[in-house]
C-alpha cells in the first residue's frame, strides 16, 4: 500500500463513519461564523429545537457587510446593521464566543483566525465562506461551506462530504523581486483556469512555496477557490510552528512541545500519490494582473491580453463579453491602463505584512491625483499594529488613509463600492462583473502592484519602481 | 425538517449559454442581507435582468417571455466563486427545480443539492444539443427521471445518463436532509468528539 498525502492524513483521522458509495460524515474542529452566511442556519436549528453540540468550537465575528468607517456609531445601513445585531443575538443564545464591532480582537474570520492561534496544523475547520481555504496555510484541512452545512455543524459538528480528490502544484525555484505570493497564485489560476482546481484539494509544495512567509502561504491558499479547488494546503515547518507559537489560542509550554512533536508528522509520505501532478517554475513568474471578470484570465504585467483566435471556440463568446465588460480590446498591454481606485485589503491581502509593502513602496512618494485609494486593514489588531509601526503615519504622508478592518470592497456588501464603470486595481480575490459594486471594473494584483498604480495613476510594472 | 420529494419533471428550458457564471452575477453581493431563506429569486441574475436605472434589460433570457420553464441551461462551470447558498436559494425561489450544465463549481453543487434543486451535469455534446434545439424551437422539452438517472430531448428522443451520489439521489427522492441524518449519528459522533479531546 502506498504512502498517505497530508490531505489524507488529516481527513482519514476526522472520518466519524462512511455511507457506502456516499459521502463521509467528517468531523469539524473549528468553526468560523460570519453575519451573513449564519442566521438562517441558526433559524434552522432553532426551527427544529436544538441546541448548538459544541458552542465552544466556535468562534465568531462580523466582518462582510460592515462599516470601515467611524465604527463607533451604529451602523447607518437598516439591513447591515439587522445582520450584525441577529449575529449577535445568536452568538448570545446559544454560548459562541464574538468578537464584536467593539471588540480588539474583530476582523475578518480569516485574518483572525490564524492571528489568534485559533487556526493550527492538523485541524479541519469550516467557515460558510470560500476562502476559508486561506488557513490551509497551517497545514490543516479547511474549506467553505453553505448555510446548510454550518447548520450541520452547529447542530452535530459534522458535515456530510465526499472525499475530494487530490493534485500537487510544486513551484520551484526563486522568485524574482518585486514577485510576490500574489502574483504566484494568481500565475497557478491564470495556468489552471478558473474551474480547472474543480473537484481537487490541492498541496502546494516546492521551494519557491515554502520561501513564502506564512502570511505569502495564507495568501496562496487564501486563492485555491477561484481556480475551483475545495481547498488548498501546505505542509507545517519551522516558519509555521514559530507563528503559532505565543498566541492567544496556540498551545501554551509542554502542551505547546508536544503538539510541534505532532505537528511534525504532517506531511505527504515519499511514495503518497496524487490524482494529478501540476509543476511551475518561480522563473516564469512576474507581476500577474488579470484583465477579465474571472481570476483565470489574467497576464503578466508586461503581457497582453490574448488575441480572439488564441481562445478556444467554445469559450469566445464568453471571453468577448468579458472584455466588453472590462472595457478592453483582444491584444491590448496591460501596462499604462488608467486607473480611478486602488483597494488594498480583504482575506486575501490585509495583513500585516501586505500593508508594510504598500507602506515601504509609497513612502516619500504621493498618491496620484486621478486615484482614490482605500487601504484597509484585515483586523483590528492589524490596524493596531499598523499605527504601532509607523505604518499609518507613512501612508497618510503619501496621501493615503487607513481606513478600518472588514472584507469592505472587495464584495462591496458596505458602503466601499467602487462606481460603475471606474477601473479598480484590487489586491482581493475575484474580478466577477459587479463584484466592487454594480458596473464597477476590477483588476487583480498584489499590494506591490496596487501601490505602484496608486502613485502613478496608471497599471505600471512595480519592478520599475523598487 | 424536509424537503420537497423530488419527481420526474418534463419542462420547457431556459438556456443562458455563458460559461463560468460565478454566484455574484447568480446573486449580488448586496442582496445576501436577509436573515431568512426566502425572496431571493426576486433578485436572481439581477445585474443582468436590469439595468443600472433599474429598467428590464430586454435581451436578457429571463424577461423574454417567450422562454419558460423549471430548467436552467447554462454554460460550462456553473456557479464559481463564492459559498453563498443564497445562489441555490435564488434559483428555487424564482421558480427553477433543474439546472442543467457540462460541469458544475463543488460549493454551488453541494448547495443545490441540500435545497432540492437538482444539478445535471452533462456531456459538452449534449449541453450543445439542448442549446441548438432551443435556438430553434423555444418550446422543446427536457425530461428529467433521477430514479433512472436519465435526461431526455423529447424531440428526438435523444437520452443521456447522469451520475449522482446514490446518497444524495435517495435524499432528492424522498427529501430527506442530511441534519436529520447526522442527527440519527448523534451518539457515535459525541463519542468520536470525546476522543477528541
Amino acid at each position: 500500500m502506498g504512502g498517505k498525502t497530508l490531505f489524507d492524513k488529516i481527513w482519514d483521522t476526522h472520518v466519524v463513519d462512511v455511507i457506502e458509495g456516499g459521502p463521509s460524515v467528517l468531523y469539524i474542529d473549528k468553526h468560523l461564523i460570519h453575519e451573513v452566511t449564519s442566521p438562517q442556519a441558526f433559524a434552522g436549528i432553532e426551527k427544529r429545537g436544538i441546541p448548538v453540540f459544541k458552542p465552544e468550537n466556535a468562534v465568531a465575528t462580523p466582518d462582510h457587510n460592515i462599516p470601515t468607517e467611524n465604527q463607533h456609531l451604529p451602523i447607518r445601513e437598516e439591513l447591515s446593521r439587522f445582520q450584525v445585531d441577529k449575529l449577535t443575538e445568536n452568538c448570545n443564545r446559544h454560548g459562541i464566543t464574538l468578537y464584536g464591532l467593539s471588540h480588539p480582537y474583530q476582523g475578518i474570520v480569516h485574518v483572525i483566525g490564524p492571528q489568534l492561534g485559533i487556526t493550527q496544523p492538523g485541524i479541519t475547520m469550516v467557515c460558510g465562506d470560500s476562502h476559508t481555504s486561506t488557513h490551509g496555510a497551517f497545514g490543516s484541512v479547511a474549506f467553505g461551506i453553505g448555510t446548510s452545512e454550518v447548520e450541520m455543524v452547529l447542530a452535530t459538528q459534522c458535515i456530510m462530504q465526499p472525499k475530494p480528490m487530490k493534485m500537487r502544484i510544486t513551484v520551484e525555484g526563486d522568485l524574482s523581486k518585486g514577485v510576490t505570493a500574489k502574483d504566484v497564485v494568481l500565475y497557478i489560476i491564470t495556468k489552471m483556469t478558473t474551474g480547472g482546481g474543480t473537484g481537487y484539494f490541492v498541496e502546494y509544495t516546492g521551494s519557491a512555496i515554502r520561501s513564502l512567509s506564512m502570511e505569502g502561504r495564507m495568501t496562496v491558499c487564501n486563492m485555491s477557490i477561484e481556480m475551483g479547488a475545495r481547498g488548498g494546503l501546505i505542509a507545517p515547518d519551522e516558519k509555521t510552528f514559530e507563528y503559532v507559537k505565543g498566541r492567544e489560542f496556540a498551545p501554551k509550554g509542554k502542551a505547546f512541545d508536544e503538539a510541534i512533536e505532532k505537528w511534525k508528522e504532517l506531511k505527504t509520505d515519499v511514495d503518497a500519490v496524487f490524482d494529478k501532478e501540476i509543476h511551475f517554475d518561480a522563473s516564469d513568474i512576474e507581476p500577474w494582473v488579470t484583465y477579465g471578470t474571472n481570476p483565470g484570465m489574467g497576464t503578466g504585467i508586461t503581457g497582453r491580453i490574448p488575441q480572439i483566435e488564441e481562445i478556444e471556440t467554445a469559450a469566445q463568446d464568453s471571453f468577448m463579453k468579458s472584455l466588453k465588460y472590462m472595457g478592453f480590446n483582444p491584444g491590448d498591454k496591460m501596462e499604462g491602463k488608467p486607473v480611478d481606485y486602488v483597494f488594498v485589503g480583504s482575506c486575501t491581502n490585509g495583513r500585516i505584512e501586505d500593508l508594510r509593502e504598500v507602506a515601504d513602496f509609497v513612502k516619500g512618494k504621493k498618491k496620484a491625483d486621478n486615484i482614490t485609494a482605500w487601504i484597509v486593514p484585515g483586523s483590528k489588531q492589524v490596524e493596531e499594529q499598523a499605527n504601532k509601526e509607523g505604518i499609518t503615519g507613512i501612508l497618510e504622508a503619501a496621501g493615503f488613509k487607513l481606513r478600518q478592518a472588514g472584507c469592505s470592497a472587495c464584495l462591496a456588501m458596505n458602503d466601499d463600492k467602487i462606481p460603475a464603470g471606474k477601473l479598480s486595481v484590487s489586491t482581493s480575490n475575484r474580478n466577477f462583473e459587479g463584484r466592487q459594486g454594480p458596473g464597477s471594473r476590477t483588476i487583480l494584483a498584489s499590494p506591490l502592484t496596487a501601490a505602484a498604480a496608486a502613485v502613478s495613476g496608471k497599471l505600471v510594472d512595480p519592478r520599475d519602481l523598487i | 425538517m424536509s424537503i420537497d420529494k423530488f419527481k420526474t419533471i418534463r419542462s420547457t428550458a431556459v438556456p443562458l449559454p455563458i460559461e463560468n457564471v460565478d454566484t455574484d452575477q447568480i446573486i449580488p453581493a448586496r442582496f445576501l442581507k436577509a436573515t431568512t431563506r426566502d425572496g431571493f429569486g426576486e433578485n436572481l441574475f439581477r445585474d443582468w435582468r436590469y439595468d443600472k436605472n433599474e429598467n428590464p434589460v430586454e435581451s436578457f433570457v429571463l424577461n423574454d417571455p417567450t422562454y419558460s420553464g423549471k430548467i436552467l441551461v447554462t454554460g460550462k462551470n456553473f456557479g464559481s466563486g463564492s459559498s453563498r447558498e443564497h445562489a441555490a436559494w435564488a434559483i428555487h425561489d424564482y421558480g427553477f427545480k433543474i439546472v442543467v450544465s457540462s460541469f458544475f463549481a463543488d460549493i454551488f453543487k453541494n448547495n443545490a443539492l441540500n435545497n432540492g434543486l437538482l444539478p445535471v451535469q452533462v456531456s459538452e455534446a449534449f449541453l450543445i444539443k439542448i442549446f441548438d434545439s432551443i435556438e430553434s424551437n423555444k418550446q422543446t422539452l427536457l425530461e428529467v427521471n433521477l430514479e433512472d438517472q436519465t435526461i431526455r430531448l423529447l424531440v428526438t428522443s435523444e437520452t443521456e445518463h447522469f451520475d449522482i451520489n446514490p446518497y444524495k439521489k435517495n435524499c432528492m427522492l424522498n427529501g430527506y436532509d442530511d441534519i436529520d441524518y447526522l442527527l440519527s449519528l448523534k451518539d457515535k459522533i459525541k463519542v468520536f468528539a470525546e476522543s477528541k479531546s
